[in-house]
C-alpha cells in the first residue's frame, strides 16, 4: 500500500508548554476502522487535532494522504472530524450548521442543501434538523456534528469520542454506519476510552498511554504477541473435572480452573493452536463441548496487560 | 463563476455579518454611535425650544471637535475594539472557531471574509451615526440655512470627508483590532497601548506618527480644530504635519494592510487550545 493512502505520523510530539500531549509517535494508519484507545489525559484527541491541523506537532511531521495538515483548503477535502469540542456558532439550527458548512466548502446553494438533507437523513436527524442546536440533547448534537463531518463525503473520518451520549439504539445505528462507510473504504478513526467498544468496532487498535503509542495493530495479532501473559480460554462441558485433568498432560498449558458455575474450565495456555488440536481428541473421547471462546483476546485484556490494571479501570 | 476564495469570503461574510449585527454582546457598540446622535439632536431640540437663534459657525466647530476628540477616538475606536477583537477571539472563548478552521477554507481567505464582514458592520453602524449627527445638530437651524451650506458652502465636501475619516477609522483600527484578537489571549492589554499610543501620537517624532492611525485621520478631518492653548483637548488635536489627503488615505490603508498582512501569518500559526484559553 502506498504511503499517500495513509495517515502517517514520523517521530511526531507535541508538548502544551512543559506538559506532554504525544511523544515520539511513528504511525502508519491503513485504510478500514482504526480505534484509538486509551484512558482521559493519554493523547488521543491530541493525535486527531494533529492529524487535522488544530494543533501544531513540536517535532516530526505528518501527512494525511500525502497531504500536510497545515494545508486545510486541501486536507479537508478529504478530511472530515467530528470533533468532543461540545459548542457551536450561535443560534444556529442544525441544518445551518451542515448548510453553512459546504457553503465554506464552496458548494452552492442548491447543491449544499441536497447534500444537507442527505447527510442529516443519514444520521437520523430529519425532524430536529430545523430546531436550534441550543435544544438539542447531548446525542442529537453528537448526531449533528457527525452529519457535519461526514457531508461532503470525506476519504477520512476522524471521530473523536463519537458514540458519547448515544443511547443503545442509536449507538447500534452509529456503529453500523460506520461499518458501511468503512466498507465503503473510506478510513474511519475513532477514539475511545471505552475498550470493549472499540473491540467491537475497530479493524485495528492504536493503544496509547501517557502520551506514548503502547501497541498497535490487529487486536489479536497484538495479544498473540504477547508471550508472557498465556492465552485464556473458557471451554464450556459438561465434565469440567475430566476435561481439566486432560489438559494438564500438555505442557504448554499452565493453568487451568473450575468455572464458577461449574459448568466449564478456564484454562490458560502459552500454545492455543495445540491446545485447541488437543480439545478436538477430548471430545471424541466422551466429554461433551458446548463452546470454545477465547477469554481475553480483546482491547480490554491487552490493554490491562500492557498497561496495568490501574489505568485500565480508571 | 466565481473563483473558490471569493464563494468562501462571500461563504464566511454572511455568516459573521448575521453574528455581528444581531450579538446582543454587540449591544453597547450602538448605544456608543448612538451618544453623540442624541447629544446633537438634544442640542437643536433645547435650542428650538427656547427659541435660540443657532450660530452656524459655532457648530461647525462643535461638530469638529466632538468628531476628533470624541468620535474617532472613542467611539468608532471602541466599536472597532468591540467587532473586531471578537471576530477570532471571541469564537475562541465561545469555543466556535473550530467550525471554521476544520472547514476546506485557508485561513487567510477566513481572515479576509471576517474582515470584510466586522468592516460591512462598523461602517454601518458609525458612518450612519455620523450622518445622523450632522443632522441632529443642523436641525435647529431650519433647512433652508442647510440646504445652503450643502450647495453653496462646503458641506457636501465636508460630509463627504468626515464619512470618508469615520470609513477609514473603521478599516485602520478593525484591522489593528483584527490582529490584536489573534495574536494576545488577553487583548485589553493591547487595546490600553494603542489608547495611549494613539493619544501621544502629538508628540512623537514624525516618522513615529505615521504608524497610527489617527495620524492619518487628522489629516482628512475638513476642519482643524484649535482648543483653547494649554488645555489636554488643545494638545490631543495638535497637527503640526498634516499631509495632503491623497498621501494620507493611501498611508492608511498601507498601514492597515501591512496589519493583515501580519495577521495573515498569526493566523496560519494559530492553534485551536480551548483548554488553555
Amino acid at each position: 500500500m502506498q504511503a499517500n493512502d495513509r495517515v502517517v505520523f514520523e517521530n511526531v510530539s507535541k508538548f502544551y508548554g512543559d506538559v506532554l500531549g504525544v511523544n515520539r509517535v511513528n504511525l502508519s494508519i491503513p485504510p478500514g476502522i482504526t480505534g484509538l484507545v486509551g484512558p482521559n489525559g493519554s493523547g488521543k484527541t491530541t493525535l486527531m487535532n494533529l492529524m487535522t491541523g488544530l494543533i501544531h506537532p513540536t517535532r516530526g511531521r505528518i501527512t494525511v494522504l500525502g497531504i500536510r495538515p497545515d494545508q486545510p483548503d486541501e486536507l479537508f477535502r478529504y478530511v472530515g472530524y467530528c470533533t468532543q469540542f461540545d459548542s457551536f456558532p450561535r443560534g444556529f439550527t442544525g441544518y445551518q450548521f451542515v448548510y453553512s458548512y459546504l457553503r465554506l466548502y464552496g458548494c452552492a446553494h442548491a447543491e449544499a442543501e441536497d447534500l444537507t438533507w442527505k447527510s442529516i437523513e443519514r444520521v437520523g436527524m430529519m425532524e430536529a434538523a430545523r430546531r436550534k442546536i441550543a435544544g438539542y440533547s447531548k446525542g442529537m448534537r453528537q448526531r449533528i456534528k457527525l452529519a457535519q463531518s461526514i457531508c461532503h463525503g470525506p476519504s477520512i473520518l476522524v471521530l473523536d469520542e463519537p458514540l458519547n451520549g448515544l443511547d443503545p439504539l442509536v449507538r447500534a445505528e452509529t456503529i453500523a454506519l460506520f461499518r458501511a462507510l468503512a466498507e465503503d473504504g473510506m478510513h474511519v478513526i475513532i477514539s475511545s476510552h471505552i475498550l470493549h467498544e472499540v473491540d467491537q468496532i475497530s479493524d485495528q487498535v492504536i493503544l496509547l498511554s501517557n502520551g506514548y503509542v503502547v501497541a498497535e495493530g490487529k487486536i489479536h495479532g497484538v495479544r498473540s504477541e504477547m508471550q508472557e501473559h498465556p492465552m485464556q480460554i473458557l471451554v464450556r462441558c459438561d465434565r469440567p473435572g475430566v476435561l481439566a485433568a486432560k489438559v494438564f498432560e500438555q505442557d504448554s498449558v499452565v493453568e487451568a480452573q473450575i468455572h464458577k458455575d461449574g459448568l466449564g474450565v478456564l484454562v490458560k495456555t502459552r500454545d492455543p493452536a495445540r491446545f485447541y488440536l488437543m480439545l478436538n481428541q477430548i471430545a471424541q473421547n466422551g466429554v461433551s463441548i458446548e463452546s470454545v471462546a477465547p477469554a481475553d483476546d480483546d482491547v480490554n485484556s491487552v490493554y490491562e496487560y500492557l498497561i496495568g490494571s490501574e489505568e485500565t479501570s480508571r | 463563476m466565481n473563483p473558490l476564495w471569493i464563494t468562501q469570503i462571500m461563504a464566511v461574510f454572511r455568516l459573521e455579518v448575521r453574528k455581528t449585527f444581531l450579538s446582543k454582546r454587540g449591544f453597547w457598540i450602538y448605544i456608543l454611535a448612538l451618544m453623540p446622535v442624541i447629544l446633537f439632536a438634544g442640542k437643536s431640540i433645547a435650542e428650538i425650544e427656547m427659541q435660540r437663534r443657532p450660530n452656524f459657525g459655532e457648530d461647525t466647530t462643535v461638530f469638529a471637535t466632538v468628531f476628533q476628540l470624541f468620535y474617532l477616538r472613542l467611539a468608532v475606536f471602541f466599536g472597532c475594539v468591540g467587532i473586531f477583537i471578537n471576530l477570532f477571539r471571541g469564537e475562541v472563548l465561545d469555543k466556535s472557531l473550530h467550525y471554521y478552521f476544520l472547514a476546506p477554507i485557508r485561513r487567510e481567505v477566513l481572515l479576509v471574509g471576517k474582515f470584510l464582514a466586522g468592516l460591512v458592520a462598523t461602517c454601518i453602524i458609525f458612518t450612519t451615526s455620523t450622518v445622523l449627527q450632522i443632522a441632529g445638530l443642523y436641525w435647529s437651524h431650519g433647512w433652508r440655512v442647510f440646504s445652503d451650506y450643502l450647495i453653496n458652502g462646503n458641506g457636501f465636501s465636508h460630509i463627504a470627508s468626515y464619512i470618508g475619516a469615520t470609513t477609514l477609522a473603521c478599516i485602520g483600527y478593525g484591522s489593528i483590532f483584527l490582529a490584536a484578537g489573534i495574536v494576545f489571549k488577553n487583548p485589553l492589554i493591547p487595546v490600553g497601548a494603542i489608547l495611549l499610543w494613539e493619544s501621544i501620537n502629538s508628540f512623537l517624532p514624525s516618522l513615529l506618527q505615521k504608524f497610527s492611525v489617527i495620524y492619518y485621520l487628522k489629516s482628512l478631518c475638513p476642519i482643524q480644530i484649535t482648543p483653547e492653548a494649554g488645555t489636554f483637548f488643545a494638545i490631543l488635536s495638535i497637527n503640526a504635519d498634516p499631509m495632503p489627503a491623497y498621501l494620507a488615505v493611501p498611508g492608511l490603508l498601507l498601514v492597515a494592510a501591512a496589519v493583515l498582512v501580519v495577521a495573515s501569518f498569526q493566523v496560519r500559526r494559530m492553534e485551536i487550545n480551548y483548554a488553555t484559553e
